[in-house]
């Protein structure tokens, strides 16, 4: 089998802290890990290693540090490492993102399951997964919580709110996990020391002629990020209770004054 | 404060590492801890994630890391719990004394079971010597191609663990030291039996046991070098592996700063946090200090082994200061978090009773002074 498995290197989001002065996100110093669940998707494409034989490549867009996020998912056993980058990609939304890699996935070739993460942690649409299975033209299945292969098909338990569905369907085709799939590995100290002297395949626009540069970046972005800010807290509010009106419009025209609240 | 001078690969491992045992290891010490119990599943894992044979050179199928990144990755088990970091130290130990003295074919076997994740073992210690080797009792008699082996081994770490024992024994009783020699012996050979788990103050996660040898049968191919040499094996064996045999200790005191740092912060009598108070800065940075000049003395012991540079008095120099300033900074932790260092609900009373054994085993500090102490002098 041949599965490729789309991975993302985000800031660990749990790390992040506010500053109080300024209600922001510090977001200096925070660590860059890969994305929690593509590393369920990574698991799962590596459980069907373990037990059917397959190739796993795992494949990243982002800048040239995204390729650590490559060598750690090497280091749980992934077989060969691509990451697409260029300066013109920079800034891309979903749309864009799914448009390059659609590209890159092309190029390398078919594969019988794409896998992603159902979502980033930064981003949070979840729409990169199914918009890659669209501009490919094959199936999706997302939110999968259970996979099982019966020869060409696969049957998965998909995820819902309020129950799960099982669905068969013929690959290849484009997978999304949840956090339930699977436990995933460890990375194996010693290959990551052997990934961490590997050349890291690079693609960039050159390698894929195909692309429409308008269709790239932040040019072939239809949505943008306006503002990331934290919500103000709402303070707790102040219950007069007891006694009879008067009393009550009293202590409120009190309480009113005490907060400088002029009439 | 950690290691300043850390790689990018330093970092990178010994973060993977850190990772790993905080997930993995720290969660069941607790419960081990009160069963003085060796977590042997946790060991398993840890072959997964490729750490089995860890201070094995390339040229026998190992990492081949050097002494400062071994020790930098000791930390990092220590930093969790000792004895685990005993027992997982120690589970290599046969390959160093086979490389101080065996043949091509014996480095070649060894290395190859403990990069699978066999245990080994090493049989010195007997109920009536520690530190006196030449005092050992254990008799090896030539019987055609076999040593026939009879004696008890006392205090070994990983006796009920191992797959293969390192036993050193008497082979000629009229020539003191240089009338013993070295063998491997097989865990399953008819007449080897474990006995009695020592109930320890510490390092509880490590198996400690007697080892007992009743016409135990033994081909001369398992023997260590010549007759004679077991003395100057187990002496060379030991020297290696001396320098950072207290990089645990380093993990585990600087986790004790930690906790009463962040206690400092915390703790406010008299209205005010007691790190405000002159008083407890100085005992921190007292604490600090010696972390650091024992990190230090470890990583240049660490460094000049591995220049291949003499270092029978150095490594001895590592060994007792670093075990010393451990005790002072743990002690003092514990000072600082006063009752609630006194209480098992902490961590700190475990490291002070973790941290004891350092200045008995792998060569009591007594000894480590005579070394250095008739090293320096030289003859006279």
């Amino acid at each position: 089998m041949k599965i490729l498995v789309c991975v993302k290197q985000v800031p660990d989001t749990t790390e992040i802290r506010i500053d109080p002065e300024t209600n922001t996100l510090i977001r200096s110093g925070v660590p860059s890990i890969v994305n929690p669940f593509d590393k369920n998707a990574l698991e799962a494409a590596l459980q069907l290693k373990d037990q059917y034989g397959a190739e796993v490549t795992v494949l990243s867009m982002g800048p040239a540090q995204a390729a650590d996020a490559l060598r750690e998912c090497y280091a749980m056993g992934a077989d060969h490492m691509v990451l697409v980058s260029d300066r013109a990609f920079g800034g891309a939304d979903t749309l864009a993102t799914s448009y390059t890699l659609a590209a890159a996935i092309r190029s390398l070739g078919e594969f019988d399951i794409i896998f992603c993460g159902k979502q980033a942690i930064d981003g949070d649409t979840a729409q990169v997964g199914p918009e890659l299975a669209e501009h490919l033209g094959i199936a999706q299945v997302t939110y999968v919580a259970g996979i099982e292969r019966k020869e060409d098909y696969l049957i998965l338990k998909k995820e819902q709110e309020d129950c799960y569905e099982k669905i068969q369907v013929r690959m290849p085709v484009l997978l999304t996990a949840v956090k339930s799939l699977n436990e995933p590995r460890y990375p194996n100290v010693m290959k990551k020391m052997k990934a961490n002297r590997m050349e890291v395949l690079t693609l960039t626009a050159k390698d894929l002629p195909e692309l429409i540069p308008e269709k790239l970046g932040l040019k072939g972005s239809p949505t943008k990020v306006k503002k990331t800010f934290v919500p103000s807290v709402r303070k707790a509010g102040v219950m007069i209770l007891g006694g009879d009106a008067s009393g009550k419009v009293s202590e409120l025209l009190d309480k009113l004054t005490e907060a400088k609240i002029t009439l | 404060m950690e290691w300043q001078l850390m790689t990018d690969e330093q970092k990178d491992i010994t973060g993977m590492i850190r990772n790993f045992l905080e997930k993995e290891l720290a969660p069941i010490v607790p419960e081990c801890e009160e069963k003085s119990e060796f977590p042997m599943e946790v060991f398993k894992k840890i072959g997964e994630i490729g750490l089995w044979g860890l201070d094995i050179p390339e040229e026998y199928g190992g990492p081949g890391f050097d002494l400062q990144t071994l020790s930098l990755i000791r930390e990092e088990f220590g930093r969790v719990d000792c004895g685990f970091a005993v027992s997982f130290g120690a589970a290599t130990v046969g390959f160093k004394q086979v490389l101080a003295g065996g043949n091509e074919q014996q480095k070649q076997a060894m290395a190859k079971r403990l990069l699978n994740g066999e245990i080994s073992a090493m049989c010195i210690t007997e109920p009536q010597s520690g530190s006196d080797v030449a005092g050992t009792k254990t008799k090896a008699v030539r019987s055609g191609d076999e040593y026939i082996i009879n004696g008890t081994k006392t205090f070994i770490t990983n006796g009920g663990l191992a797959n293969v024992y390192i036993v050193v024994a008497v082979t000629n009783p009229d020539l003191g030291s240089r009338g013993l020699s070295c063998f491997i012996v097989e865990r399953d050979a008819p007449g080897v039996s474990v006995g009695k788990e020592e109930n320890k103050m510490g390092i509880r996660l490590s198996n400690t046991t007697d080892v007992v040898f009743q016409n135990v049968h033994v081909p001369v191919e398992n023997r260590i070098g010549e007759e004679g040499d077991g003395f100057k094996i187990v002496m060379k064996a030991l020297e290696k592996s001396r320098p950072i045999c207290i990089a645990p200790l380093i993990g585990m005191a600087q986790r004790a700063i930690e906790i009463a740092a962040e206690y400092c912060r915390v703790r406010t009598p008299y209205g005010k946090p007691i790190g405000k108070l002159q008083g407890i800065q100085f005992k921190i940075a007292d604490m600090e200090i010696q972390l650091q000049t024992a990190r230090a003395i470890m990583m240049y012991a660490a460094k000049v082994a591995d220049e291949g540079k003499p270092i029978s008095c150095l490594g001895s120099i590592s060994k007792t200061y670093v075990s010393e300033a451990a005790f002072t900074i743990i002690d003092e932790a514990l000072q600082i978090l006063g009752g609630y260092g006194y209480s098992k609900e902490y961590p700190i009373e475990k490291m002070l009773r973790d941290v004891r054994v350092y200045r008995i085993f792998e060569g009591t500090n007594e000894v480590q002074r005579q070394i250095i102490g008739k090293t320096v002098i030289g003859k006279c």
